[in-house]
């Protein structure tokens, strides 16, 4: 985990004052809302239906069990007790008061936490692979990267206002588990023929109301080059970028429209001047950042037996334990997916269960997946079953990871002044419709996501199975698409035709999974059939 | 004309500035407007006639003036280089790490309120063009 030097805490204690002078001059009437919006964005803070909303930043979705303790804190004091898990490895509240925001952002600073760049038109918190560190397929662990451009973004003056908001997502293995190629700024750690790691960019990607699949403009950007590349794509962007039409305005209009073989060429041209500059950090800084991401002290004589008698404790084992490199080691999958409940949503007192889990199972540390779930990532096998019974008593030991109720869930018109339908109710209605756990994993892995509107902060467009709520002359409709997927096998859904009520949705899911088991070849998942056997079956089944 | 708050020693130059166009035609000029939109590095060939940029913010929300500037100290720039219209004391900072050393806002700033926001972060993260060492210097006694 890294840890704040001086030069870190000052800079986040001088943001909680600059945060505590604005909002009392916005309290005395001294700015107006209208200015006062782009700074409380910046911190995080969302105007939204019923309050305003608050959104914690994690870096690249790591945290210990002292900073998740924090967050059930905040979820007790300032809020109403619970928090929700975001797509972008955060935690947002709901129910927060201006007047005590400042307080609110001490209090995270204590333990090394900002809501710096949470939302606004800027670089935003810096995504990865909630396996980093313990995956066995990684060449590399990806976060002291992220660790290098979450410093290089924090308060950068030239790209404060952009034409848009800007997300990076950072990985370092083949397997994408960060829907990287969905991100404005997707990097991929690779090596190159001399065994050097460097980066590898896909810049344009995303979802929204326009989603596209970054195209690869650089396969390899060394380490050195990394902080002066990165400027190169931002400045292109912040130059050119679109700003008439905020729809039009995320950095894969402008690769679209200039083409990825011209803006590459912009991007060049502009990298060979900024590497003139001097502006990459040493050496060192790199080394320096990796030393906070050593491996814990394994026990390297841990056993792999695993007594897998408990049926049910075989079937989370079976669905939500993971694969570690290190023997003896497991990584453990903790649904916030109950059947019924809201997607990413914890209470403080299942917050506080993990954190103190953490510390005792998995080296003090968590990870926030992008799928809006909890990752301890480092768990003996020796430990699983005491682990599971603790989480189950928690009501956290769900063993749906992948499975078709383990969805991603937008706010939706519940709390989203953005929203056109609910997302959460219809969410709910799905994992109730496939409550049986068999029946899941008759349906393997399965991903479903709903959005609430057309910006898509649901991933429906990503989505195996993907749900966009619209309103239709005043009435919630939910249009169906498939073969989505953000994954290393990354495409986009496609819309199977008009749309569905509330209930009807329901019944479409249920017969677009029937048009599966019927149709599947030997291990294939939904995602698969559907790419083999085309749309036809399921149009059929769905509209006739 | 809008009161100028400058950072600078020597006094704001008060020629009215032309635009690029009129600049790059037959002009003795030496101070040059850009809008939102037009690219700076026009200006490159001719900087050691230039005494004053002015750089227009319609919106303060319209970051592509960051860049303008950016580009011109990088190629040496050392005029006057001002910041005009929805200049706000929030973005006054970011302003001056990009190069900016005097402000032409539409309304207008307490010296002591930009002194504070000044001066409120004592390390930076990134190098930009304002000489301040990033801490990822500081960090290795570079």
């Amino acid at each position: 985990m890294y840890k704040y030097d001086q030069y870190d805490q000052s800079i986040v204690d001088a943001r909680v004052a600059e945060f505590r002078d604005q909002v009392e001059r916005r309290l005395a009437g001294e700015i107006t809302e209208d200015q006062f919006k782009p700074l409380r964005l910046q911190n995080g803070l969302y105007l939204q239906l019923h309050a305003y909303m608050l959104r914690v930043a994690i870096p690249y979705g790591t945290l210990n069990s002292e900073q998740m303790k924090m967050l059930a804190h905040i979820a007790r004091k300032y809020d109403r007790d619970y928090g929700h898990f975001t797509t972008r490895q955060n935690i947002q509240y709901n129910w927060i008061q201006l007047d005590q925001t400042p307080d609110l952002l001490a209090d995270l600073a204590s333990v090394e936490m900002h809501a710096i760049q949470t939302s606004g038109n800027c670089i935003r918190n810096i995504s990865s692979d909630q396996y980093a560190g313990a995956a066995a397929d990684e060449v590399t662990d990806p976060r002291p990267w992220a660790e290098l451009l979450r410093q290089w973004s924090t308060f950068h003056p030239e790209f404060a206002h952009l034409p848009r908001k800007f997300k990076f997502a950072v990985i370092a293995s083949e397997e994408d588990r960060a829907a990287m190629r969905l991100h404005d700024i997707g990097i991929q750690l690779v090596r190159n023929d001399a065994g050097e790691l460097g980066a590898r960019f896909f810049v344009g990607g995303g979802m929204g109301r326009t989603p596209m699949i970054g195209p690869m403009v650089r396969d390899f950007v060394a380490a050195d080059d990394l902080v002066s590349y990165a400027e190169a794509c931002l400045r292109v962007y912040n130059r050119y970028g679109r700003r008439d039409n905020k729809y039009k305005a995320r950095i894969k209009i402008l690769v679209h429209e200039l083409g990825k073989d011209e803006y590459t060429r912009q991007v060049e041209e502009e990298f060979k001047h900024i590497k003139t500059l001097n502006l990459d950090p040493p050496k060192a800084e790199l080394e320096r950042i990796t030393t906070f991401f050593q491996d814990p002290d394994y026990d390297k004589s841990a056993s792999d037996d695993l007594d897998l008698s408990d049926p049910d404790f075989a079937i989370w084992v079976d669905q939500n334990v993971k694969t570690h490199k290190q023997s003896g080691y497991a990584i453990a999958n903790i649904s916030l997916k109950p059947i019924g409940g809201i997607p990413g949503d914890a209470t403080s007192a299942q917050i506080d269960v993990m954190a103190d889990l953490a510390k005792e199972y998995s080296f003090d540390e968590l990870r926030v997946t992008h799928a809006q779930n909890i990752v301890l990532p480092h768990v003996k096998k020796s430990d699983l079953y005491t682990l599971w019974q603790k989480l189950d008593e928690a009501g956290l030991a769900t063993p749906n990871l992948d499975l078709i109720s383990d969805m991603i869930a937008c706010p939706g018109l519940d709390y989203c002044s953005l929203a056109n339908a609910r997302s959460i109710p219809v969410a709910q209605k799905i994992a109730q419709r496939f409550s049986d756990v068999g029946k899941q994993k008759e349906l393997g892995e399965l991903k479903l996501k709903i959005s609430g509107c057309i910006n898509a902060c649901g991933h429906h467009h990503a989505g195996h199975i993907g749900i966009l709520g619209v309103d239709r002359k005043g009435v919630e409709n939910y249009q169906l698409s498939l073969g989505g997927s953000g994954a290393e096998d990354v495409s986009l859904a496609k819309i199977t035709g008009p749309g569905f009520d509330e209930d009807g949705i329901v019944d479409a899911v249920e017969k677009a999974t029937n048009v599966y088991l019927k149709e599947r070849e030997g291990d294939e998942r939904f995602v698969d059939t559907y790419r083999r056997v085309g749309m036809a079956p399921f149009k059929e089944a769905l509209y006739d | 004309m809008t009161d100028i708050f400058s950072l600078r020693d020597d006094s704001p130059v008060s020629e009215a500035p032309v635009s690029i166009e009129e600049f790059l035609g037959n002009s003795n000029a030496t101070a040059v407007r850009i809008e939102v939109g037009e690219d700076a590095r026009q200006l490159l060939p001719n900087l050691d006639r230039i005494a004053m940029v002015e750089i227009s913010f319609p919106a303060f929300t319209d970051g592509r003036g960051y860049s303008a500037a950016r580009v011109l100290r990088e190629a040496g720039y050392d005029g006057e280089l001002r910041a005009q219209g929805d200049v706000l004391l929030d973005q006054i900072r970011y302003m001056h790490r990009c190069g900016f050393d005097s402000f032409a806002p539409e309304k207008p700033l307490k010296a002591d309120q930009v002194d504070a926001v000044l001066k409120r972060f004592d390390a930076v993260y990134q190098g930009t063009v304002d000489g301040q060492n990033p801490v990822w210097n500081l960090r290795h006694g570079n």
